[in-house]
């Protein structure tokens, strides 16, 4: 299900309605004004990358880095090509969000990438998508066609001198190349092997020129920016973190879906919005961020609201904006398993740290769960993760870290009884 | 060895990219291969990619064969083993966990007498586990033959679907 409160990207949008994705109702909403602005005033770039800046928008991928200072890192007069890329490779557990901008407003995006390539002065860009959702990616590539006929991509838009192409990469199936570097080696037609940093993609990225990666809901806020102003998305949201933000709140809620609404909204609200707790169960435990944020327990989360600052005081980290919802049924060991599993799975294997190491973490917590701990496991937990986060190329291996280390840390009573009784403590039930 | 068809779309995919970065457009060439190989293939071994389509491939786009298998062996999307008719996969990663998926799962391997992993004796279905599909919020969720999306699929969205699969 789609939910959208009022916001930045899905303002206006009728998602009920089949045409809300196509270009004359995106126009009919206001969009490519912000396009048509810059052109027709020929807004210098530093203007434009000024502009993104003064709204504090922090990238929607995870790492919440300031969009505007990143698009400032680009050499802006090197000679040759340089791209925009967006990354839709969106496969962090618990995260719906992108798929959404991509399904319900796609022209948001096109929009806010050419606006990217014209403040970095780029020629091309790329969009890149996750491989389970190819009804998205048809979708996508339809509404470049749009896009193109009627003359804001290709050659000479709207009439100006200024020229952009962007095309469509569809991913399929390697959650690693959601890593930055991973997903430039994938556009290369390579394997999505993360690579060793620096150099950074600014000064040597697709194709060993300078690029730019940004996310899907990052590019997808700039039209609004551009067309009501830095001010007016700083507004919506709160000092040091900027705008609206899209939720993707999974799990035990009666409404799961995406919710757009202005960082530093509180917890408690947005768990009203998604119909609260299914079945009138307990609030057990939040993962407020993807599954590569630290848990929290309910009464931490209770406290927090939905921003970057509140939730890394809290111990976690806002990341993608996926928040997994856990009720009094669910056994942390089993939940825990689950996403060790994937890790493992996902680890790319080029470093030993990693690849060893996800391995290692999965089984102890495998037998763990099924009654078979012994003493000192949760101290090999610890080790192992200790030498695993921080000594790896790409931050796969402390994505894996984290949780282990946050679901010990407060649930720990439950891995102790465990290994003690040869049992869980809880009757453990998914839903 | 791949239809004028599957051909004109690889060129399509081709043309993406600059003129001498033709690698580029390997995933997208091995994706069409596979889908010609599942559409006409009329038996497990002969629905999946194999050595010689993937050096087919490879030719193709003028990069050493191995190139293109790495890619192929890479990406979980690409079928490198027979595969039924309907391959299955169903997400069972944590958030749809916690919405039916690992029932859904089990259901489907009841209904379909196979165990995850495995493809039925009349060579129609394959069961697999999936990792997060983007789509947590529809859970349960499964994909068929990669590019169709089903969403909320309780027991009886899974037995609609399934009697849809023949
Ligand atoms: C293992 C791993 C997986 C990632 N997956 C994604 C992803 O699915 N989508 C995404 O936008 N960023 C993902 N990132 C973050 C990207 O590397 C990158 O920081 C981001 O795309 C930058 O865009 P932003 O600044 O707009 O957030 C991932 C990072 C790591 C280490
Ligand atoms: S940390 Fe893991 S996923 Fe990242 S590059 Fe190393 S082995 Fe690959
Ligand atoms: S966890 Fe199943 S789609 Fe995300």
């Amino acid at each position: 299900m789609a939910v959208f409160v009022n916001g930045v990207i899905f303002d206006g949008v009728d998602t009920a309605a089949a045409d809300a994705w196509r270009l004359d109702a995106y126009v009919a909403r206001g969009g490519y004004q912000a396009l048509r602005k810059i052109l027709d005033s020929k807004l210098p770039q530093e203007d434009v990358i000024a502009e993104v800046k003064n709204s504090g928008l922090r990238g929607r991928g995870g790492a919440g880095f300031p969009t505007g200072l990143k698009w400032s890192f680009m050499p802006r007069s090197f000679p040759g090509d340089k791209y925009v890329v967006c990354n839709t490779d969106e496969g962090e557990p618990g995260t719906f969000k992108d798929r959404d901008i991509l399904r319900f407003n796609p022209h948001s995006l096109i929009e806010g990438m050419i606006i990217a390539g014209y403040a970095m002065g780029t020629k091309a860009g790329y969009n890149y998508i996750h491989g389970e959702v190819f009804a998205e990616y048809l979708r996508f590539e339809e509404a470049l066609e749009e896009a193109r006929k009627a003359g804001f991509l290709g050659q000479n838009i709207l009439g100006t001198d200024f020229s952009f192409e962007l095309y469509a990469h569809h991913g399929y199936g390697a959650y690693i190349c959601g890593e930055e570097t991973a997903l430039l080696e994938s556009l290369e037609g390579k394997k999505g092997q993360p690579r060793f940093k620096p150099p950074f993609p600014a000064s040597f990225g697709l194709y060993g020129k300078p690029t730019t990666i940004n996310n899907t809901e990052s590019f997808a806020s700039v039209p609004f920016i551009i067309r009501d102003g830095a001010q007016k998305f700083l507004e919506a949201g709160k000092p040091n973190n900027g705008g609206t933000k899209l939720f993707s709140v999974s799990g035990h809620v009666n409404r799961p879906g995406n919710y757009e609404i202005p960082l530093g909204t509180p917890f408690s609200t947005l768990l009203e919005m998604a119909g609260g707790m299914k079945d009138g169960k307990k609030l057990k435990a939040v993962i407020p961020g993807g599954s590569s944020a630290p848990i929290l327990p309910a009464e931490i989360m209770m406290n927090c609201t939905m921003d970057y600052d509140s939730i890394s005081k809290a111990g976690s980290m806002l990341g993608s904006g996926a928040v997994i919802v856990m009720n009094e049924d669910v056994c942390m060991i089993k939940a825990l398993e689950r996403l060790a599993f994937f890790y493992h799975e996902e680890s790319c294997g080029q470093c030993t740290p990693c690849r060893e190491g996800t391995g290692w973490l999965y089984r102890v917590i495998h037998r763990i769960a099924n009654g078979q701990g012994r003493p000192g496991d949760l101290e090999l937990l610890d080790s192992v993760g200790n030498n695993m986060a921080g000594r790896t190329i790409c931050a796969l291996a402390d994505a894996a870290v984290f949780p282990v280390r946050s679901f010990t840390k407060h649930f720990r009573h439950e891995f102790e009884y465990a290994i003690e009784h040869g049992k869980t403590l809880v009757d453990h039930k998914w839903c | 060895m791949l239809s004028a068809q599957s051909l004109a779309l690889i060129d399509r995919e081709v043309a993406k990219y600059p003129a001498d970065q033709k690698r580029s457009a390997v995933m997208g060439a091995l994706r069409i291969a596979l889908e010609e190989r599942r559409s006409t293939g009329e038996t497990p071994e002969a629905r999946c990619l194999n050595q010689e389509v993937i050096e087919f491939v490879a030719n193709y786009l003028e990069i050493p064969p191995v190139a293109a298998y790495e890619v192929a062996t890479f990406y979980n999307m690409y079928d490198m083993k027979p595969v039924g008719k309907y391959k299955i996969t169903v997400c069972t990663n944590l958030p749809c966990a916690l919405r039916g998926g690992v029932n859904a799962a089990e259901y489907i391997s009841h209904k379909l007498g196979i165990a995850i992993g495995e493809t039925s004796s009349d060579g129609m279905y394959t069961l697999l586990e999936g990792e997060c599909m983007g789509a947590c919020g529809d859970a349960p969720v499964l994909l068929v033959n990669n590019h169709s999306m089903c969403s909320f699929m309780t027991s009886e969205a899974i037995d609609k679907k399934l009697a849809e699969l023949k």
